[in-house]
């Protein structure tokens, strides 16, 4: 078990960071997951602390202990792959007893670390097949007993389970958190999925273009995101950005999105707060979840009425794509609410659930609303 | 069989937008191969048969007598040739091993980037394309005893290499090794290439060593290729006649292949010649089953 | 724009039927998503229907006219790949020219203008008609690749997974853009997927399909709200339905060792008693202190909006989805019970669901 310090880490390729100034301290038993678009770096930095990467500048601490100058082997870290690299010349029980062959430990022993292993990740019947003989799921499954057997200081993991299809996926997720839970490994994994990376990791650090954009817990990314990059990234359906400005006629408050597109009326402390935020009259980048957009059939009072474009059923809710303006706001509605395209319905922003960022940089502007 | 086969394509699929249908076509480009093959080995293949049940000879005009299998039973009780089957395995087996060895050891060396790796890559093809007459007729000056430079430079004085009964087949195997070397290097590199690299990362964040992960991970994984090779350069090392029928005139050397060819065209023993050829066809196709059993067990994992 | 029907279509790969006796029918004009797990048969009747491959038994048929013995290129259907397949040395407009100037069909130099013109305002690329295709982004491609579909003006549109290779949020803007252009057109889509979510927001119809027949039609919310069977209430949904072992008897499921019992209506009511398999969808559970069943809390999953709590109850294992501002932690006990209007019973057996009749 161990704790892991990345400090000031640089990588370049040629002229081009692929990691920038990265510092990021995962405790021990934590699980973190690195999340980003692909070619964000997120990779590279799992693969440097593996050591199979090499960095240009910074630490690595493994428990305290610089390892970027380490041979992979040095680490002891254990790395479960995307495309689950199992030896395809062994059987399931060759590959898991692999890493305790290769530093020779008596056959005994390594019978019974196999076993056991095999028993808690249930694949003890899988265990005389070769690889060719193994679905996707099984095949993670045996690369994760490989990784396991060992008993490393860390569990890294590169989209372990980004190759295997949804359903499966969504089931080797509680697997996986358990098997977190079980053995209380610090774990650092890496994903392009913000719905695996919510489900999974007790704290997330989103990258961008080799920076680091924000850590924090799933409910502060989701709630309280830094800026665009993450409130757009984190979510599904994808918050709703609009260009929008404030607004005031005597104590009412109100945004308007677009150039002029629609209003919707807002406490009359948005100004205020908005020059706490040093940021004045001038415009900004609104950004609401789809559940922030509040629908109703009725007229009432701080809805305005808007057009729904496309429904999309989602079974348990629907996505209506309303129409302010030119603009397209997507609201979460329950299932069949809005009856038909072309509809039309009224709608309101929940201010506790509207962001505010600065336009030209897409930091957030750190206003809130108090409420749910 | 073949045109069972085709008949099944529909032929109005894709025919109407050209002017010939599929089935023409297919037809246009198989019949001559299916006809070449025909005329060129399959007749000859079945007309040798029939000849070593003969005592037919090329050179005269004496009726042909059918002889039953007294060919194959004089053969297979010929102490000569039992002895130029054992000169044949001899340098089959050395020949063979010596160019896995080299052509193996080569392309784990040239399995890494380094500065000229295309030049020298090529340059270390080349003896594979020379015509085997030259290569001979070049290794026979390189062995030369009076003044052939590898007695020059490994201070042999005037070792006869080529007309001592004992070093002469193996100075013929290492030239086939020099020549052919560079065929198993390439199928090797191939080989060497196709293995995943995350499988060298599993290795190393498992904490393999070199060695373990030489033995492992990458022969295992090259040994269906190393066999391909192995398959092709056994084969053609046990129907060697060019090389050696140049480069040496000893006994010692005398390959079943010369053998044959002495039988054949000098002796013109011609019934018993391919009674001999079918002896030699036959245990070709018995090592090379041997050896593609052993593929396809391989390939099944 | 034309109709599609598929009659009795078998499709068999040497020893391996791909698919089993098929009859679909897709009306004019038509957003009709197929859905299924790989291997289902999808991109099989995609291809039959595209002429790519003949089937081995029934016929299809295109707006009223039998094809089955039609050329690929006679159909005049467009084909939109999971990989983009664009020519590569070739700049946008070029590409886009391709399907015009072909031998069957020639058109005037205006008439090509005019086409692309239009294709490329309809998906915003107009932009890029110069370009290489190798300088585009995913996204940039896969709207060129929709391009060259639309501007043949074709009878019908197939697309075999065109959004699988792109990330989320592009896929979500273009699975509404998609949709969009759908109801522009007016053209009769088939769309290809694997992905419950983008048949589920774009099909007017989806078909479910599993090991090469169809297990349900419907639209969306019939398929969501009625699967007919086990397959269709997994498959569709995220996460699956939790299914439950349970005994029917006297118009009531007794579920999870005798620790669930709920109410059932419809033809399940009186159907015959005895083994049933009982399900329900996570967001019909309901967690509180009031509840009937008892269980504990095996795992969490935040999905921001809400979490999906999966629930333990002795070894059976159940999701709920508790909104986001629910305390809930791992391994601490929990009650909860299922709305009982809206359960399925499927029979034990055959998997059928008894209740939607």
């Amino acid at each position: 078990m161990a704790e892991i310090v990345l400090r000031d880490v640089e990588k370049f390729f040629g002229e081009n960071y692929v990691i920038r100034k990265l510092n990021l301290t995962i405790q021990n038993k934590e699980f973190v997951v690195l999340l980003g678009p692909s070619g964000c770096g997120k990779t590279t930095t799992l693969r440097a602390i593996a050591g199979l990467e090499e960095i240009d500048r910074g630490d690595i601490l493994i428990d305290g202990k610089a390892v970027q100058n380490l041979p992979a082997g040095d680490r002891d870290i254990a790395f479960v792959f995307q495309l689950f690299a199992l030896y395809p010349h062994l059987t399931a029980y060759e590959n898991i007893a692999f890493p305790l062959r290769a530093t020779g430990e008596s056959r005994s022993q390594i019978d019974g670390q196999v076993r056991a292993v095999a028993k808690a990740i249930q694949i003890e019947h899988l265990l005389s097949r070769r690889p060719s003989q193994l679905s996707g799921g099984d095949m993670q499954r045996i690369a994760i007993g490989r990784a396991l057997v060992r008993r490393p200081k860390a569990m890294l993991m590169d989209e372990p389970i980004g190759a295997l299809d949804a359903k499966l996926r969504e089931e080797m997720r509680t697997e996986l958190k358990r098997l977190h839970l079980e053995n209380d490994s610090t774990t650092v994994y890496v994903t392009h999925d913000q719905v695996e990376a919510m489900s999974l990791a007790d704290r997330i650090a989103i990258m961008n273009e080799g920076v680091l954009q924000q850590v924090g817990s799933p409910t502060e990314v989701y709630r309280h995101p830094a800026n665009l990059f993450v409130a757009q990234f984190i979510g599904s359906p994808v918050m709703n950005v609009t260009k929008a400005s404030v607004q005031t006629s005597g104590a009412v408050a109100s945004v308007v999105v677009g150039e002029g597109d629609g209003s919707f009326g807002f406490p009359s402390e948005l100004p205020q707060k908005m020059a706490a935020a040093s940021h004045g009259q001038g415009d900004f980048m609104l950004g609401i979840r789809p559940e922030g957009v509040l629908v109703s059939r009725q007229q009432a009072p701080g809805y305005v009425p808007v057009e729904a474009h496309i429904i999309e059923p989602l079974g348990a809710y629907d996505i209506v794509d309303l129409k302010v303006g030119r603009q397209f706001i997507r609201a979460r509605t329950a299932s069949g609410y809005v009856g038909k395209p072309g509809e039309t319905v009224y709608a309101r922003l929940d201010e506790s659930q509207t962001h505010f960022f600065h336009p030209a940089t897409g930091e957030s502007l750190n206003i809130s609303f108090g409420g749910a | 069989m073949a045109t069972a086969v085709m008949n099944r394509l529909d032929p109005r699929s894709r025919a109407a937008a050209r002017g010939w249908s599929d089935l023409t076509i297919r037809n246009v480009f198989i019949i001559p191969t299916i006809v070449f093959l025909i005329v060129f080995n399959i007749f000859p293949l079945i007309y040798s048969l029939g000849y070593s049940f003969t005592d037919f000879s090329a050179a005269s005009n004496e009726p042909v007598q059918f002889v039953g299998l007294q060919n194959y039973r004089d053969l297979l009780t010929d102490e000569n040739i039992w002895s130029n089957f054992v000169i044949t395995a001899k340098y089959v087996i050395v020949s063979v091993a010596g160019q896995m060895l080299v052509g193996f050891g080569l392309a784990l060396l040239l399995n890494r980037s380094f500065a000229f790796k295309g030049l020298v890559t090529t340059l270390l093809l080349l003896p594979m394309m020379m015509s085997a007459a030259v290569v001979g007729l070049f290794w026979r000056l390189l062995y030369s005893p009076s003044w052939g430079p590898i007695n020059y430079i490994f201070g042999l004085g005037d070792f006869a290499w080529l007309s001592d009964p004992d070093t002469a087949l193996y100075a013929v195997a290492i030239t086939d090794i020099w020549m052919w070397a560079p065929f198993v290097m390439l199928l090797s590199l191939a080989g060497l290439s196709a293995v995943p690299k995350h499988l060298y990362e599993a290795a190393a964040i498992d904490r393999a060593g070199s060695w373990y992960t030489f033995t492992r991970i990458t022969l295992p994984l090259v040994s269906p290729l190393l066999m391909i090779a192995l398959i092709f350069r056994t084969m053609e090392a046990f129907k060697t006649f060019d090389i050696a029928y140049i480069m040496s005139t000893q006994p010692t050397t005398e390959l079943i292949s010369i053998r044959l060819y002495k039988q054949a065209f000098q002796q013109w023993d011609t019934g018993k010649s391919c009674a001999l050829a079918y002896i030699v066809l036959i245990m070709v196709l018995a090592i090379t089953n041997m050896y593609v059993k052993y593929l396809n067990r391989a390939k099944e994992r | 724009m034309a109709n599609v029907r598929l009659d009795k279509v078998t499709k068999q790969f040497g020893a391996h039927t791909a698919v089993r006796d098929l009859s679909l029918d897709i009306a004019d004009g038509e957003f009709f998503v197929l859905l299924g797990p790989t291997g289902a048969g999808k991109t099989t009747i995609l291809r039959l229907i595209a002429g790519l491959d003949k089937p081995t038994a029934g016929r299809i048929v295109l707006g009223g006219e039998d094809m089955s013995d039609w050329t690929v290129a006679q159909r005049d259907v467009a084909l939109v790949f999971q990989y983009y397949s664009l020519y590569p040395r070739y700049t946008v407009r070029q590409n886009l020219e391709f399907p015009l100037k072909s031998k069957v069909h020639s058109y005037s130099r205006a008439e090509i203008d005019e086409r692309i013109e239009r294709a490329s305002k309809i998906l915003r690329i107009s932009h890029l008609l110069e370009r290489k295709t190798d300088r585009l982004s995913g996204g940039e491609m896969q709207r060129v690749a929709i391009g060259r579909a639309i501007v043949r003006e074709p009878r019908v549109f197939l697309m075999d997974e065109p959004l699988s290779n792109l990330d989320a949020k592009l896929r979500e803007a273009l699975r509404a853009e998609l949709k969009d252009l759908q109801m522009k057109l007016g053209g009769t889509f088939l769309f290809v997927t694997h992905d419950q979510i983008e048949a589920m927001s774009m099909g007017d119809k989806v078909g479910v399909l599993n090991d090469g027949q169809i297990a349900q039609v419907g639209t969306p919310q019939e398929i969501y709200n009625r699967p007919r069977d086990t397959f269709v209430a997994t498959f569709v949904g995220s996460p699956a339905m939790n299914l439950v072992p349970g005994d029917l008897a006297g118009g009531k499921v007794t579920a999870i060792d005798g620790k669930l019992v709920v109410p059932v209506n419809g033809h399940a009511g009186s159907a015959q008693a005895g083994g049933v398999t009982l399900g329900f969808r996570s967001e019909d559970i309901r967690v509180g202190p009031d509840e009937a069943t008892e269980a504990v809390v095996h795992d969490v999953e935040n999905h921001g909006v809400e979490q999906i709590v999966t629930l333990r109850i002795g070894g059976h294992l159940v999701k709920a989805t508790v909104p986001a501002n629910v305390p809930v932690t791992v391994e601490s006990k929990v009650r909860f019970g299922v709305d009982a209007a809206k359960v399925h019973c499927f029979d034990a057996k055959t998997g059928v669901n008894l209740t939607a009749g």
